[in-house]
């Protein structure tokens, strides 16, 4: 087990080098110059901009070569920092360093996130199995087809249309984005302010909920029913077990292999925030702030975004890949 | 080996299907019962048989009926050039006075202002947007865009796999490895972030690539980084199949290795491959929309059903014009659903082992 674990930690250091080339060389193709784009700001204003300040401000960002031996340096400088566990400075957020923002940042990701997986198993599961036991009835149709448009949504046409029934004029439910109230801010205790959060997170981890249930389901039913068809539910079948015995005690807890080792999957993925729905919403979640560093070439906070989500989805799927085999005593790691 | 026509026994099946019936009284010899299918009828009968991948089958066909034979229909307006007959026209007076105060004339300029944000009516049955452009028209068009996009993604998606996962697991070895640690690379890649970032590259001027054709250059980058996944499916597909005897058969009768992967091993693929191909077609279909409803797609002029719901994004069209945006996101779900619905319906009729 232990050296399997190594192996495979040795090979996503490898596939994390591989993506990090592919992604700097990527990003340094950018035309979109930070400090081309900060001049043109200065310059705006009405300052005149020296060729000896540019070249000073490209200097400082590391921007001054754009041949391929520059960029190969560039590369290398920020594997070494990264070796020293420094992504360097964001350009766009000022004076904070790229480990700082994405801290900062992930934390309203994470809690939308988690939220809404929590959601997510609490009613796909049941709603599976349900499924699965009487399949083909109308029950069944009916899980399999809503399952069906839950996956074909659009994430940003599901929003709008959430947003223009009960985030517009006649009704006004919900506030229509942000995170919390900017009038109340400061004034509230605690509790209320846990409150005006959940009013407005209602939306948007409704729709992540919405679009996510429909694969979850599929997937609950159709391992339901391979195990239904096994002997051993026969079997408690024949010695006379209880319907619901047979269905929670015995073939549910076979069902969960798949269950637990996606969930494992799924947790580092939490972290990574959804770029269209904070965008969408305008959630001060690391999705957004990563669309506004590319728009920018903020070159420090893309490069460490996309690296972190690289390794979240290598974790994602060493965690599986280890789970399967804790849970299921069949499956051997070699 | 593929023409082997199957022999079925049309009893097993006969509650299905009314063509032939058996009665008690005949004393015919049993051949008779006995009915020849190819695989492909099988196929065929299997997947009509299912009432959800008819409906998928329906949506798909009415969907492409409406991109492409709709505009021979209905072309009374141009999807790219905005409507300005019916508007009433602005005419600012401007006064000109020369410089020595005695000259004097008087301009009358008149300017059209389009047809915006009409209402649904018998002229414009899904009414106009801001810039006055025919929704219906537009829906159509943009339809074209995104069905051929999609198709033309998940197609080069699909040859890169084969010819990777082919190769990969014919040969298996070094090639093996380097080809799938590239595939762990790929799969690590985070898609959506780098296209938005390639998005951007795009639209600098010294690579001078028309805004028009942006989104299929963005799409077929996608292809470059999406084709792992079909290659580990041909992959493990192969390498089971290489061990059997017909494949030892193949090699004792010497055929070249491109015989061998071409004619023996990829038509066995087929079947999950097809599947996956049309399970892809949605998924692409999504991905390009939320490309282009992030503005990374086609400029307004030219737009795909993505970029149409982008315009929901302003609170006046989202509350009161749904004739805006609403359609081309329907769209979106019955494209995306249709082709999920003839997958579903193509997997089980391709792999009767699946079928429950």
């Amino acid at each position: 087990m232990l050296k399997y674990i190594i192996k495979r930690l040795l090979q996503s250091l490898l596939i994390l080098f591989g993506v990090s080339v592919i992604l700097y060389i990527i990003i340094r193709c950018m035309p979109v110059d930070f400090v081309a784009n900060k001049i043109a700001q200065i310059s705006a204003g009405g300052n005149v901009v020296s060729e000896e300040f540019e070249k000073t401000l490209r200097e400082n960002y590391g921007l001054t070569d754009n041949t391929f031996l520059g960029i190969l340096e560039g590369y290398f400088n920020w594997l070494g920092k990264l070796c020293r566990m420094d992504l360097g400075m964001s350009f766009s957020v000022q004076g904070h360093s790229v480990v700082d923002v994405i801290k900062e940042n992930m934390g309203v990701s994470f809690a939308v996130a988690l939220i809404a997986t929590i959601f997510e198993f609490m009613i796909a599961i049941p709603l599976g199995i349900t499924a699965a036991t009487h399949q083909y009835s109308l029950r069944d149709y009916f899980v399999t087809v809503m399952a069906m448009i839950g996956v074909a949504l659009p994430s940003f046409f599901f929003a709008q249309m959430l947003r223009g029934a009960v985030a517009v004029d006649p009704l006004n439910w919900f506030p229509y984005s942000g995170l919390a109230n900017a009038q109340t801010a400061g004034t509230l205790n605690f509790f209320e302010e846990m409150l005006d959060y959940a009013h407005h997170l209602a939306l948007p981890i409704t729709v992540m909920v919405i679009l996510s249930i429909g694969g979850r389901m599929r997937m609950t039913r159709t391992n339901m029913l391979e195990v239904l068809n096994s002997d051993y539910i026969r079997t408690a079948r024949a010695k006379g077990c209880k319907e619901s015995v047979v269905i929670y005690k015995h073939a549910f807890r076979n069902t969960m292999i798949p269950l637990v080792t996606s969930l494992a999957g799924l947790l580092p993925s939490l972290f990574s925030g959804s770029i269209i729905i904070e965008q969408l919403f305008d959630l001060p979640g690391i999705g957004n702030v990563a669309y506004k560093a590319m728009i920018g070439a903020d070159i420090p906070l893309i490069m460490g975004y996309n690296m972190f989500l690289a390794l979240l989805s290598v974790i994602g799927v060493l965690l599986s890949d280890l789970m399967y085999a804790v849970v299921d005593p069949r499956v051997k790691l070699a | 080996m593929e023409n082997e026509k199957l022999i079925q026994n049309e009893t097993e099946e006969a509650t299905a299907s009314a063509d032939v019936t058996v009665t008690p009284e005949d004393n015919e010899p049993h051949e008779k019962n006995l009915k020849l299918m190819s695989p492909m009828q099988m196929v065929l009968r299997r997947f009509f048989r299912s009432k959800l991948s008819i409906i998928g089958l329906v949506m798909i066909v009415s969907l492409f009926l409406f991109c492409w034979v709709g505009p021979l229909f209905y072309n009374q307006w141009d999807p790219s050039s905005a409507d300005y007959s019916a508007r009433v026209e602005h005419t600012p007076i401007k006064e000109l006075v020369n410089a020595d105060g005695l000259g004097f004339a008087q301009i009358i300029e008149t300017e059209k202002i389009g047809e915006v944000k009409a209402k649904p009516s018998a002229e414009h049955p899904l009414g106009t947007d801001e810039t006055g452009y025919d929704v219906l028209a537009r829906l159509m068009s943009g339809g074209k865009i995104s069905l051929t996009i999609s198709f033309m993604a998940v197609f080069i998606i699909t040859i890169l796999g084969v010819i990777f996962g082919g190769i990969a697991g014919y040969f298996g070895g070094a090639v093996d490895t380097v080809i799938m640690r590239i595939c762990d690379i790929l799969m690590c890649l985070p898609g959506f972030p780098i296209l938005l970032i390639l998005g951007t590259i795009l639209d600098a001027p010294e690579y001078g690539i028309d805004q028009q054709y942006k989104i299929y250059y963005l799409m077929g980058f996608l292809t470059l980084i999406s084709w792992s996944g079909t290659a580990r499916l041909v992959r493990g597909q192969i390498l089971s199949l290489r061990e059997q005897e017909y494949m030892v058969a193949a090699e004792a009768m010497g055929y070249s290795t491109g015989r061998k992967i071409f004619k023996h091993l990829i038509p066995n693929v087929m079947p999950q491959l097809i599947v996956s191909m049309t399970m892809s077609l949605g998924s692409m279909i999504l991905y390009e929309a939320s490309l282009s409803f992030l503005g990374m797609g086609a400029p307004a002029k030219y737009a795909a059903w993505g970029t149409m719901i982008q315009a929901a994004t302003k609170t006046d069209i989202l509350t009161n014009h749904f004739n805006i945006w609403g359609p081309p996101g329907l769209c979106i779900i019955i494209a995306v659903l249709g082709f999920n619905f003839v997958g579903d319906g193509l997997r089980d009729a391709l792999d009767p082992k699946m079928r429950r």
